[in-house]
């Protein structure tokens, strides 16, 4: 890893906020619970530590809309840290990094081309911006049932196809840690003149740790969405937007501000600022004991039986270029449980809560804060859900990549009249609101999609096993918004 | 010098012992661990603030956790004990010769060094030629064997440090596993007298009674544990821990005991009218 040109031990907003709490400062201005003396209970529940550091953007604190000093030092560190030209602080999430990035090289009919497996945070980008997906249709693992990345050959034939496209979009990696050829992809689309926007929700760490797929300002990208909060330990809500040296940051700071709030949190942007500076630091060694406690989960799980703990073993060079190291996903549908009943059993019987668990496999998020007891726990709950719970396969379906039939943009389909039929109905129209289990977010059917029946027998058996659906405005998915 | 040693047992109660010296202080991988001398309880060993056992009343842990399943099974001869401590339930285990391999494991061996180097006396135990001492994870020891023991013995600490996975359900199972058809697991259970305590002991019931078919809590007097009152749970495949203890044959061993007797084996499943409405809750 490359040194830095900054020294990464200092963290600007946390300091100017310790100095702005021994300055006892009298507070006449928002938020009104004046340090926590206006919400005793809430300060009693939160701290008084930590509510006494929500404060307002004021001079010695710097303005995130605007930022010039304290702020502004931080994302030039965050740059730093990152290899990126800028960085800017996100308090919106790691949705507002994305929508910002789409909307920044996205306007009214643009072609953008994407893999169909991106977060729903992109697609309602395009939602609000009116941009034309172009779809790449993701390598798809038969065995274990997941979607992988994009081959090289699938993206160069998009781009050849729609040469007026503006960017190319790429997950790095997925949320099962698969990552595209990113490097050659963004070769590619800088050569047609495009740009090459990275989902890094699940990447954080790429930057700091050894052995780990190529992070994407390293790659050459020209703008990252990075989940600090997700790998880097900042508190949930707070990420990074990254972006390269062919885009202007002027105009991104716009874009951002259209849909910000003004009244950012200082309890995010200070734990953006010190997780920065943690990883920075000390990134090498915490990540090397990620993947080290990852891998023993690994071979402890598929020692089992049953259970299929994937890895590197997943390379093969195109679709998985490279595999992320830190993710635990495991395939369950050999013991005739779906992940999702491991997920649910694990939180209802054994008090373990893991990211998400879709048709075939689970996913445990392991990161900065787990400890190895804790794994020993986990692999011991997978290993009694296989005594007790085990069955006969047959007729289990597997997570199966559904191909988008995309009628209408997304844009046009959403505002759209449309009309709500219940399920069964809707079979050959055109949807207008998006289905998804959540996590991982990934959505079955988005705005301008048709409905097929392999779509309707999925979204049944996904509730019939428990999964969360979300999206659609009847919350319990027996209707759907249809374009009339 | 008026030097005292203090245990919260909430933080509102504690227990104070008067300290004549510091033997030891080390912070290991998993914990701090002390060695105190003091002048009404001898030796105690400490770990994270909270005292595992003293040379004075440990007699009534060590008894009450080995010799109540020994009178219950008629023929334990593979036993594993989880937790080393000093060594006092090892010692207890010895004492029958029908038992012909005990495995030990513990997960801090700075542990196990500090009671051989302070604690001594019932360490000499644990050169028995039927002991085999396994330094790990507790968790992952087990996972890995099925019908294998007869007794199992969970020696641990409270659930609310390192040893919190000793209280899970996914380590009771195993336990289950790792036991033979009429297997015993025997496990330290904590107080049920202050509410936090009572908390945790009623989630471990609840655990372990959804886990094995019989399923009972016993208690015993321990001076120097929180409110004096501790519990241990009999979880079993087969036998039942008073329908089926068997004190003639106990008696024909001849063993010496300090706090165990045949009679108290059965009084101590007899539990106050507030406990048995606790466990019944959870049941």
């Amino acid at each position: 890893m490359p040194g830095f040109e900054l020294d990464q031990s200092n963290a600007p907003i946390y300091e100017a906020l310790e100095t702005f709490r021994n300055m006892r400062v009298v507070p006449f201005d928002v938020p009104g619970h004046k340090r926590g003396r206006g919400n005793p209970e809430l300060t009693r529940f939160l701290g008084q530590q930590c509510v006494g550091i929500d404060v307002n953007s004021m001079k010695p604190l710097d303005n995130l809309c605007h930022p010039i000093s304290v702020i502004h030092e931080a994302e030039d560190l965050a740059a730093d840290a990152f290899g990126a030209e800028h960085a800017f602080l996100m308090v919106g999430g790691t949705t507002s990094a994305v929508q910002s990035m789409v909307l920044a090289v996205c306007k009214q009919g643009d072609e953008i081309i994407l893999p169909r497996n991106v977060h729903r945070s992109v697609i309602n980008a395009l939602v609000l911006c009116g941009a034309i997906p172009v779809y790449v249709n993701p390598d798809v693992d038969k065995r274990i049932g997941i979607s992988l990345g994009m081959q090289r050959e699938k993206v160069r034939k998009a781009i050849e196809e729609h040469p007026n496209a503006v960017a190319v979009f790429v997950n790095n990696p997925t949320y099962y840690g698969v990552c595209s050829d990113l490097r050659a992809i963004v070769d590619m689309a800088h050569e047609a003149g495009m740009l090459c926007l990275a989902d890094e929700a699940h990447g954080t760490h790429f930057y700091f740790g050894e052995n780990l797929p190529v992070s994407a300002m390293a790659a050459g990208a020209d703008m990252s969405s990075v989940s600090m909060h997700k790998s880097g330990g900042s508190l949930t809500q707070s990420s990074f937007l990254l972006a390269g040296p062919n885009v202007n940051e002027g105009y991104i700071r716009q874009i951002i501000n259209l849909t910000q709030t003004t009244s950012a949190s200082y309890l995010l942007m200070s734990s953006l600022d010190i997780s920065r500076r943690n990883l920075a630091l000390r990134g090498k060694r915490i990540f090397e004991q990620v993947c080290e406690m990852a891998n023993y989960a690994r071979e402890e799980i598929n020692q089992i039986g049953g259970y299929y703990a994937f890895g590197k073993e997943l390379i093969n060079g195109d679709s998985v270029f490279d595999f992320d190291p830190t993710k635990l996903s495991v395939h369950t549908l050999d013991l005739g449980l779906a992940g999702i009943e491991v997920y649910d059993i694990l939180r209802d019987d054994y008090d373990i809560q893991i990211e998400f668990g879709d048709l075939g496999n689970i996913l445990a998020y392991l990161s900065i804060g787990d400890r190895v007891q804790d794994l020993e726990r986990l692999v011991s709950a997978l290993a009694e859900i296989r005594r007790l719970f085990k069955k006969d396969p047959t007729g289990m379906l597997s997570q199966e990549y559904i191909e988008p039939d995309v009628v209408l943009s997304p844009q046009n389909a959403f505002y759209s009249k449309k009309v709500s039929l219940p399920l069964e109905q809707t079979l050959g129209r055109i949807c207008a609101e998006f289905v998804m289990c959540y996590p991982p977010g990934i959505p079955v059917l988005a705005p301008g999609e048709k409905v097929t029946d392999e779509i309707l027998q999925y979204i049944g058996y996904a509730k019939e096993k428990g999964c969360s659906m979300t999206g659609p405005t009847d919350p319990h998915i027996n209707n759907l918004n249809v374009v009339i | 010098m008026d030097l005292w040693f203090s245990e919260m047992h909430t933080p509102d109660v504690k227990l104070s012992l008067r300290v004549d010296k510091q033997l030891y202080s080390q912070k290991s991988d998993y914990q701090s661990i002390d060695v105190l001398e003091t002048p009404e309880f001898g030796r105690v060993l400490v770990l994270d603030g909270n005292i595992m056992l003293t040379e004075r009343d440990e007699f009534i842990y060590d008894e009450m956790i080995t010799h109540v399943p020994m009178a219950v099974h008629p023929k334990i001869e593979n036993v594993l004990v989880i937790g080393i401590g000093d060594g006092g339930v090892v010692k207890e285990l010895t004492r029958y010769d029908q038992i012909q391999s005990i495995d030990l494991v513990e997960m801090d061996e700075m542990v196990a060094e500090a009671c051989r180097q302070y604690l001594p006396e019932n360490a000499s135990k644990l050169d028995d030629k039927r002991v085999h001492i396994n330094y790990g994870n507790a968790l992952k020891y087990i996972r890995k064997f099925e019908n294998k023991y007869d007794l199992i013995i969970v020696d641990s600490n409270d659930p609310f440090g390192p040893s919190e996975g000793l209280f899970t359900k996914e380590f009771y199972g195993n336990c289950y596993k790792a036991l033979k058809e009429d297997g015993i697991m025997v496990n330290q259970q904590g107080s049920p007298f202050y509410q936090e305590d009572a908390v945790a002991m009623q989630r471990s019931h609840k655990r372990i009674a959804s886990t094995f078919p019989i399923c009972r809590v016993y208690q015993a007097h321990i001076p120097t544990y929180a409110a004096g009152y501790w519990l241990f749970g009999f979880a079993s495949k087969k036998y039942h821990p008073v329908d089926d203890v068997d004190s003639k044959r106990w008696a024909s061993l001849n063993l010496k005991t300090r706090y165990y007797t045949s009679r108290l084996h059965v009084g101590a499943f007899y539990l106050p009218a507030f406990l048995e409405e606790m466990l019944e809750e959870v049941e």
